[in-house]
């Protein structure tokens, strides 16, 4: 019996994974060895340990007292789910009342964050293009970034990665990766309608890039979609929304009337503008959730 | 059972506060960069479940407009819940930003244990 | 009967919250953070947003997950052992 191990420690191993100390062999059982700490702690000045000990104490007093103030607020905000919301103004009946005609989306929602309110999302888009370049910046392999000893590492795995792909992988990736293309652009292209959206139906698209990236390998991917498609791509949809949207900061902020026709509600080609900034909105997703992968694993798009 | 009662009826704001606060005192204590970055997610969508739980209203259904009912009494408040989907995607950059950080710090330092990092600094810096 | 499965739901919400600071090995602290987005996700669902439900789906249990593995590739802390 595992008496000599208490009960949390192998409920704590059990969660952890660690089978063979909860079954442990015959002999005895002998602790792991730890790591020597890089410099003792007696050494350290003594502010530092005095920092070292009260850090905890102080941290723990803090966050304390900050829950115990949002829990009295909480306390003493309005009930949730009740319908005389302080929220609920007549900016929401506008929107809900007048949105169907003067935007032509079903989908309030997306309505509203494509035309009522389209600077947030450009603001969004632009936070997503200065993410992926920081993003490079710091993970690009060029010659001023080169760690010889990583580079090689990554070199080798290159031409293992090249050489024995996953046989599961592959033949599961040749049957699921188009539906989920399909599915991607369906999501985008019916943003107005039902839910959904640029953002939903980017991040899906990325995810399918990611996916086929995985199991066939970069090279396979690039042949497709390579640095100079990455950056038309881009900066082509960051620049049209922007200058889709923003002719009112020349024109005057009462939004003269673009005319392209509205169309049924309910069709595809309906809702305007609404139609052609999702596809952007979409786009932009998609390059950069599969730019995050593409830097983060090889250094390269 | 007053209390109960209220508790049980703000139970998503009172789930994000303590959400909250537990995803700031892993970000403070923690000492391994992964488990503070996975601190910093959790305390994102806390606030974002505080934020969009102001919308919601009992009885009423998803903001999409359905046999041409254009009353604003049917469905529930549309604002706070296109605001949460913009930070959702900053969320996750953010994230991504911080992931590459920590891939370069443990470049140089190879470790990603936090104490380590500023003991090898100060070192450096003497 | 709703009221009880979204209190199910947010005690899974902290169950998963805990369990990825307590565990030592990093990759399971990110596998059950994967999670705890999941479960993110049917809450937005069963707060009547079905736009927040889809992309959080997609982008806390997808791609920021991969990318959570990506990192733990590249600063070697994947090798079966415990990370020190």
């Amino acid at each position: 019996m595992n008496t000599e191990i208490g009960f949390f420690k192998r409920l704590n191993d059990w969660v952890n994974g660690d089978e063979d100390r909860i079954f442990p062999s015959k002999n005895e059982y002998d602790s792991p060895e730890l790591p020597e700490p890089p410099v003792a702690k007696s050494s350290l000045p003594n502010k530092d340990i005095l920092f070292l000990s009260s850090y905890q104490v102080i941290a723990i007093t803090v966050v304390l007292g900050l829950v115990f103030v949002l829990l009295y607020t909480v306390y003493k905000l309005p009930l949730f789910g009740v319908a005389d919301n302080p929220a609920v103004n007549e900016v929401v009946e506008r929107y809900v009342e007048k949105g169907l005609e003067e935007t032509g989306a079903v989908n309030v929602v997306a309505g509203m964050i494509l035309d009522y309110r389209a600077f947030d999302t450009l603001g969004e888009s632009s936070v997503l293009l200065l993410a992926i370049t920081s993003v490079m910046m710091l993970l690009l392999r060029d010659e001023k970034n080169i760690d010889p000893e990583e580079d090689l590492i990554t070199e080798h795995e290159a031409v293992f990665e090249d050489q024995s792909r996953d046989v599961i992988l592959q033949n599961v990736t040749t049957i699921l990766l188009p539906a989920i293309m399909l599915y991607g652009i369906y999501v985008i292209l019916n943003g107005h309608l039902s839910p959904g959206g640029g953002f939903s139906g980017g991040a899906i698209l990325g995810a399918g890039l990611i996916l086929y990236a995985t199991g066939f390998g970069h090279n396979r991917v690039r042949k497709f979609f390579s640095m100079k498609t990455f950056r038309a791509l881009t900066t082509t949809a960051l620049l049209s929304y922007g200058l889709l949207k923003s002719y009112s900061f020349l024109l005057g902020a009462n939004h003269l009337p673009t005319h392209i026709p509205l169309g049924i509600p309910g069709a595809i080609f309906s809702s305007g503008l609404i139609f052609v900034l999702d596809i952007c909105v979409g786009l932009i997703v998609a390059c950069t959730m599969y730019g995050f992968y593409a830097v983060f694993s090889r250094g390269e798009i | 059972m007053n209390i109960i009662s209220e508790l049980i009826n703000d139970r998503f704001m009172i789930a994000a506060v303590l959400l909250f606060g537990l995803g700031f005192m892993n970000l403070l204590l923690q000492k391994n960069l992964i488990k503070k970055i996975i601190a910093f997610n959790v305390m994102d969508s806390a606030i974002f479940l505080f934020l969009a739980s102001q919308g919601y209203i009992n009885g009423r259904i998803a903001p999409i407009i359905t046999n041409g009912i254009l009353d604003s009494e049917v469905y529930i408040n549309p604002i706070p819940s296109g605001l949460v989907l913009t930070g959702i995607v900053v969320s996750v950059s953010v994230t991504a930003f911080f992931l590459a950080l920590t891939v370069r710090l443990y470049g140089i330092y190879k470790t990603v244990d936090f104490d380590e990092i500023m003991l090898l600094v100060d070192k450096e810096a003497e | 009967m709703i009221i009880a499965l979204e209190l199910l739901l947010i005690v899974f919400l902290f169950i998963c919250a805990i369990g990825a600071f307590l565990s030592e090995r990093l990759l399971i602290a990110v596998v059950i953070f994967m999670s705890y987005s999941l479960v993110m996700s049917v809450i937005w669902a069963l707060l009547q947003s079905p736009d927040l439900a889809i992309t959080e789906a997609a982008v806390g249990a997808g791609v920021s997950g991969i990318l959570f593995f990506i990192t733990l590739k590249r600063i070697h802390a994947l090798k079966g052992t415990k990370d020190e």
